[in-house]
């Protein structure tokens, strides 16, 4: 095993052409790509890759890259694209078509503020305002969980029990732009980890069929019942995912969740991606002088896992859900659903949402210790704090 | 060239013995109303793909075209058919054309689309399929209104037109989408009306022929939008030929011209008066007349500059 030292672009790049060249003695990968900062260098990455059977079509809008992409899978290739933002937005329309015509394609999303203002830095709000679409969603901390997670999710996706398409997020710049050492692994491990994709339901002239006619309501629910349940058997297959994966690649890549001191602990930080690093860091000092605090990382937020979460918080008072996102009216969107999947417990811990890093701010060890501050001197919780924001007020008064 | 000044039963251009089956591309009992145009269009296809031994899978976006399938778990269509969303069409069926030429494979990839998701919601991505020259043949069934919403214009809606959105007529003239898709120097781009079956079924055949995106424009009739008599449509969409309404012509790769139909210029008068749509006093008709006639002079110098040669 060689690291490279690469960007997480680079890394999904990687992962989303090696998926698709594992593809090669079936029916291929073809794919539509469409260029939006800060994703732009993973469909870069695509577009150069020698495909042994593919084909990548540069579209005119990420709208018709998902277009493209749905009529590649319904076709039996393995398909995928990237885009991230407004680009999301744009795209929205056929990013339901992708989930409710069960089709296993994988998206890398790169999390970026949606605009207005301009603002190209970090920001979950993007992927997180398709939380209600049939999509697996999975957020990565680092290059290398990135690359792992993404090879994972075309395997979790095309799984006969699932065959639904999933979501692999980022953190703009922070990891997207960032280089680490990152183990690349061969094709020959990725075609061992990733079987041929058969689609049952692919379109052939042998067989016709009209996909998306007119649904009477019983049935058309009844295909939301089977998404559900298909939604529902994602974490037991996730869990065999990643038992191939380590068998075939010799490292582990994250669950659902991922918990760091939470077995003791009276007070955990929930976080996802990159907040999560900066979180662990600061919770690893404070338990080395004895702190009983912990650190619940939520990766797969839909389907979200509730029954994990739980379990993580078993021991926990108090509980503080970090958010580099927002839902107006609402506030951070973890917190909220954090606070639904806790409300019957008993005794019930205190849930305090905090807003912090949003359109890019760093979060920073002092950001993570003002929220420790917070949480530790509270007795109740309060409407969501918005952390580190004086300074950006008064600039904009 | 053919003289369309009267109106006269259109035979039947190709192969009458092949009976309608199951196997059909459009299947019996489907739910199109009486006269529509996207039947006869549909039927024209199947023939014309099963005289050159070509399968097909179509991709329909919103549209009437859709609801022809009818109610799960029947369908209407007896080929592979994808709904897509109202703009996306030519960008699935690229993805699927995709997949055909990575895997040696030979079906004819079709976009079946009304004129609303042609000309307007889904014209950029219609476009960006031509100027890549995908292997699509998009057939465009023009019934010149958003039918399957109740009748609204499109940009495809003529001039003085009445619709549920121009109560009092249509005050701007149809698009041009013809030379738009020619710009893109499309290896194909043709008109098609069902009053005129044999050159229609001539222009399948060539369509079928080629490799690349090939555009041709159905004229459509919609007796319940047109409110005209369903038992009439094919002579109706004679008469709009025949009043050079809606010229019958061919382009090679946007360059090179044929002419199909002389038109007999009829009054237009005779087609308007057969489709309660329009009022004749609102439309300056010597006007809509001067334009036809400029346009086909037009077509003519090209086709005679520029002539096709096969």
């Amino acid at each position: 095993m060689s690291k490279k030292l690469v960007t997480g672009n680079h890394a999904a790049g990687y992962a989303l052409s090696t998926a698709g060249e594992a593809n090669r003695n079936a029916r291929g990968a073809v794919c539509g790509i469409y260029p939006i900062t800060p994703q732009t260098e993973i469909v870069e990455y695509v577009a150069k890759f020698p495909f042994t059977k593919g084909r990548v079509i540069p579209v005119e809008s990420e709208h018709s890259a998902m277009g493209v992409s749905i009529g590649a899978s319904i076709s039996g290739a393995r398909a995928f694209t990237a885009s991230s933002s407004n680009g999301l937005a744009y795209m929205v329309e056929n990013i339901m078509v992708a989930g409710y015509y069960r089709l296993p394609i994988v998206m890398v999303a790169v999390n970026r503020t949606l605009g207005p203002p301009w603002n190209i830095w970090a920001d979950q709000s993007d992927t997180l305002m398709l939380r209600d679409f049939p999509w697996i969603q999975l957020y990565c901390e680092t290059n290398q969980e990135v690359l792992d997670t993404t090879l994972l999710a075309f395997r979790l996706a095309e799984d006969r029990r699932i065959l639904l398409p999933a979501l692999v997020c980022l953190d703009a710049f922070i990891v997207s732009h960032t280089q680490m050492g990152t183990d690349l692994p061969e094709q020959e491990l990725v075609d061992r980890f990733l079987p041929v994709l058969d689609l049952p339901h692919r379109l052939r002239c042998d067989k016709p069929a009209t996909m998306g006619g007119l649904v009477w309501p019983q049935e058309a629910m009844s295909q939301r019942l089977e998404i559900d349940e298909a939604m529902e058997r994602v974490p037991g297959v996730l869990e065999e995912c990643r038992t191939a994966f380590a068998e075939v690649f010799g490292r582990e890549v994250t669950g659902a969740v991922e918990t760091f001191g939470v077995e003791d602990a009276e007070t955990v930080l929930i976080a996802s991606s990159t907040i999560a690093t900066t979180a662990r860091e600061v919770i690893r000092n404070r338990r080395a002088v004895g702190e009983k605090i912990g650190l619940l990382k939520i990766k797969m937020y839909r389907p979200f896992p509730e029954a994990e979460i739980r379990a993580a918080c078993r021991t926990a008072k108090k509980i503080a859900v970090l958010d580099r996102n927002y839902a107006a009216g609402i506030g951070g969107i973890f917190w909220w659903d954090v606070r639904a999947a806790l409300q019957d417990c008993s005794p019930s811990p205190l849930v305090q949402g905090y807003l912090t890093g949003l359109c890019g701010g760093d979060v920073t060890p002092s950001v993570i210790d003002q929220v420790i501050g917070d949480i530790t001197s509270r007795h109740r919780a309060t409407k969501p704090i918005w952390m580190a924001i004086e300074a950006g007020k008064e600039k904009s008064r | 060239m053919n003289s369309t000044s009267t109106v006269e039963t259109s035979s039947v251009p190709v192969n009458p013995t092949i009976a309608c089956s199951e196997d059909c591309l459009l299947r019996p009992g489907n739910t199109n109303c009486g006269g529509c145009g996207m039947s006869v269009g549909l039927n024209m296809l199947d023939r014309i793909l099963e005289e050159t031994g070509q399968q097909c899978m179509l991709a329909i976006p919103a549209c009437c075209g859709i609801v022809t399938a009818g109610g799960f778990p029947t369908s209407s269509y007896g080929v592979p058919v994808i709904a897509t969303t109202f703009a996306s069409a030519p960008a699935v069926a690229s993805g699927m054309a995709g997949v055909c030429e990575i895997n040696n494979e030979s079906e004819q990839i079709i976009c079946w689309a009304g004129d609303g998701g042609t000309y307007d919601i889904g014209l950029g991505t219609l476009s960006a399929a031509a100027e890549r020259n995908e292997n699509i043949l998009y057939i465009c069934y023009d019934n010149e209104i958003y039918g399957n919403t109740g009748g609204q214009r499109s940009s495809a809606t003529p001039l003085g037109a009445r619709t549920t959105t121009t109560p009092e007529g249509k005050t701007e003239r149809k698009k041009d989408i013809l030379s738009i898709l020619a710009a893109h120097r499309i290896p194909y781009a043709a008109t098609l009306s069902i009053g005129h079956p044999e050159d229609f079924a001539r222009k399948l055949r060539t369509a079928l022929s080629l490799r690349g995106l090939r555009f041709l424009l159905m004229h459509s009739p919609c007796p319940t939008g047109w409110k005209s008599e369903p038992a009439e449509s094919a002579q109706l969409v004679r008469l709009a030929v025949a009043a050079g309404l809606f010229p019958l012509y061919e382009i090679w790769d946007g360059c090179t011209y044929r002419v199909n139909v002389e038109p007999a210029w009829i009054d237009p008068r005779e087609y308007y008066r057969q489709q309660k749509r329009f009022r004749i006093d609102d439309i300056d008709v010597e006007a809509v007349q001067r334009e036809c006639k400029e346009n086909f002079q037009r077509l003519k110098i090209l086709a005679q500059q520029f002539p096709h040669r096969s």
